[in-house]
């Protein structure tokens, strides 16, 4: 049977030059400070990610333990804000768009296109160092004596002016972002050209994992996005330290303006943190439904569709300032739920009468889905005028926020130990990653929900005090223990890596039985990722490969045949590398 | 190249659809140059994906029936290790801190990110990892 072409010489698909022979091969250190291989620069930018998420989760403790009691002293007010700027700063900025786009997409779509590396491999390399030299600097707005950005993350004009904001902390906080800023886009270059000019012969379009539609797409709007944020800091350092007066009344510059260029970056980027991760949890229930994905085009169509349309809903972050169009901005923000809700049903759709093995990458896409959807819907409401009126800069705000981050949270760890085994060759601990799951998803959940409740009796967001007499110290508390729980999980994610890592587990080519072409490569996959490619028939070629006699599912005509997605029984089911 | 030209080219459309009617609803300007910039970031590449299309045989990565023999041959040129990103990178870092924290960072991070250009583009030359 010769279902596999020998891909006439892999390596001669890259070219090779004459190493300089007095130059020895490096190793150790040298080897991963001079990597170019984007499974390396993957893995920095994963492991850079989680350590500033760990930072970041400290931060958030401390002022989860400020505000257990109503009249807490344990921080001064200064601390306190800078505490909420840099953890939304560090989250948002360096934690979960890095560990999407830089750390997930970065080592998993070449493999799942067939690509030796990504286009621009040194470009790649750049891109990793100008985020922690970006990362290093805002963190070392602690050690100034003006302490760190306290402006909130999103620096809003007139407050972040030399006069309100003096200091070098917030000039920190400024670099810092030009630098991740200018990261950002050199991935989006490389993801896009990667996946239109590196797939393997027969991977069209139409073939490709919606991991890698769902890269391709943040990309794009990384591209249309991130370039603003870029440009608008660079205005407003021009502003500190220039008198340029772009944003600031007396010279005859517009405060609003500010907001306009940082929402048109952040509305899209929030679809930037979700993109990837909706792609996550499309390649993770397929595999453990043991079924094709359902609406592979409608999937797609739905991902097109929310990037675009996130493109025109900046505004609705500013309703309340008076001078934004209300119609305008309600109208494409309730639109997006059309695209969402498609996917939704896809997800649950894929999953309908398939075989579910409940292991912790399952477990953590369906807590997703749940936490997601709390999310989403209370996003819809906020997305109308009058709803938002009551409650902009309220805690329903926040708690809305932090649902969408915190499913993304989940669908991230889903994501570790999807690919862990890929990565490293080892499996992580699933019972252990059980106890994780369930300590993460009731933790962040606790977090939330009272935040929600604390919003409708108008807690306001960024205070530190609160008077005992408004009722809400109760469910201040259950959400300073719902934070807690969510840090133990996080203590029992890194026991897991320790406990795994002391008694490996060795993990196959193929582990889940995946569809996709990075589990038709060795664990951990070899320098330029392929020694042979099988044939790409379908979006799920090794899965063909695997099971040459199952029958055949005709590539996107899925839809009405449910019966045959039925999981192979017998002679078939011997493929699994 | 059709798909990719096509993606992009609808993103533009769309967004030109957006572009004019958030202009003739609301007249605020900085929204609607953003907004253009959008439209042109999908119509420029989707437009030139979509040219190339029309004038070149399909690649094998956009035929549904081809091969891996069919994509043999030479795809380009992949270090396995650089330095330079690590040095350009420092020198923006120093850049950075120069933004921030004193001029005095600026010549030596400038110095780094010059030298890193050249050493860059010997290395593209050249090959290794020097």
């Amino acid at each position: 049977m010769t279902l596999i072409e020998e891909k006439a010489a892999a390596p001669a698909r890259v070219q090779s030059r004459p190493e300089p022979v007095h130059h020895a091969e490096p190793s150790g250190l040298v080897k991963w400070l001079t990597s170019t291989d984007h499974k390396v620069i993957g893995k920095s930018y994963m492991f850079t990610s989680l350590a500033l998420m760990i930072i970041g989760g400290a931060m958030a403790l401390l002022i989860r333990a400020q505000l257990a009691s109503p009249h807490s002293s344990l921080l001064s007010f200064q601390q306190y804000n800078e505490l909420f700027t840099m953890h939304g700063s560090i989250m948002i900025y360096l934690f979960v768009g890095p560990f999407a786009f830089g750390g997930l997409a970065n080592y998993v779509v070449p493999l799942q296109i067939g690509a030796p590396d990504m286009a621009f491999p040194r470009l790649n390399a750049l891109s990793y160092w100008l985020y922690l030299g970006g990362s290093i600097i805002m963190l070392l707005g602690f050690f100034t004596a003006s302490g760190a950005a306290d402006f909130g993350w999103v620096a809003y004009a007139p407050l972040s002016s030399a006069v309100n904001s003096p200091g070098a902390g917030p000039d920190a906080w400024i670099a810092a972002l030009i630098l991740t800023g200018f990261s950002a886009i050199f991935t989006g270059v490389n993801l896009v050209t990667t996946i239109f000019y590196l797939r393997a012969p027969g991977m069209t379009m139409f073939r490709m994992p919606i991991f890698v539609w769902n890269m391709l797409v943040t990309a794009i709007l990384i591209l249309i996005a991130f370039p603003v944020l870029t440009s608008a800091l660079v205005m407003l350092y021009a502003d500190r330290h220039f008198g340029m007066d772009i944003f600031s009344v007396k010279g005859g510059g517009v405060p609003v303006l500010w907001q306009n260029l940082f929402w048109f970056w952040g509305h899209p980027e929030v679809y930037i943190l979700a993109l990837p991760f909706f792609g996550v949890i499309t390649e993770i229930i397929p595999v453990f439904s043991k079924k094709p994905i359902f609406g592979y085009k409608g999937m797609v169509f739905a991902t097109l569709a929310i990037a675009a349309l996130s493109t025109g809903v900046w505004g609705h972050h500013m309703f309340t300032t008076g001078v934004v169009l209300l119609p305008f901005f309600s109208l494409l923000s309730l639109l997006i739920a059309v695209p969402t809700g498609i996917k939704f049903f896809n997800w649950i759709a894929t999953m309908w009468r398939g075989q579910i093995t409940f292991t912790t990458p399952m477990l953590c896409a369906i807590g997703f889905l749940i936490t997601f959807l709390i999310g989403g819907l209370t996003g819809m409401f906020l997305a109308s005028p009058p709803v938002d009126f009551q409650m902009h800069d309220t805690y329903f705000v926040v708690a809305h926020f932090h649902s969408v981050i915190f499913a993304l949270v989940i669908a991230a760890i889903g994501a570790l130990y999807f690919w862990w085994p890929k990565m490293f060759g080892w499996y992580l601990n699933d019972r252990i990653g059980k106890v994780q799951f369930w300590l993460l998803f009731v933790g962040v959940n606790a977090t939330v929900i009272p935040w929600y409740i604390l919003g409708l009796h108008g807690m306001p967001r960024r205070v530190a005090v609160y008077s005992t007499g408004m009722g809400w110290h109760a469910l201040n508390i259950a959400a300073t223990v719902g934070a807690d729980i969510t840090g133990v999980s996080f203590l029992v994610f890194l026991l897991n890596v320790y406990l795994s890592w002391d008694k490996k587990v060795p993990a196959p080519n193929n582990p889940w039985d995946g569809t996709t072409l990075e589990w038709f490569t060795s664990s951990p996959p070899p320098t330029h990722n392929f020694t042979r490619i099988p044939p790409i028939r379908s979006e799920r070629p090794v899965w063909d490969y695997n099971h040459p006699n199952a029958v055949a599912i005709p590539a996107h005509t899925n839809e009405n045949n449910d019966k045959h997605a039925s999981p192979p029984t017998g002679a078939d089911d011997d493929g699994g590398d | 190249m059709k798909v990719e030209g096509v993606v992009l080219i609808s993103i533009g459309i769309f967004m030109a659809m957006v572009s004019v009617g958030y202009w003739f609803w609301s007249g605020e300007p900085s929204g609607t140059a953003m907004l253009i910039g959008s439209v042109l970031l999908g119509l420029l590449p989707g437009g030139y994906y979509y040219w190339w299309a029309k004038h070149m045989r399909p690649r094998p990565e956009d035929r549904p029936d081809a091969t891996m023999k069919e994509g043999a041959g030479v795809i380009g040129s992949f270090p396995h290790g650089s330095m330079w990103p690590l040095v350009f990178g420092a020198g923006a870092f120093l850049t950075g801190l120069a933004l921030a924290f004193g001029w005095w960072f600026l010549p030596p991070g400038a110095g780094l990110i010059v030298v890193a250009t050249l050493g860059v583009t010997m290395q593209s030359r050249r090959g290794g990892t020097i």
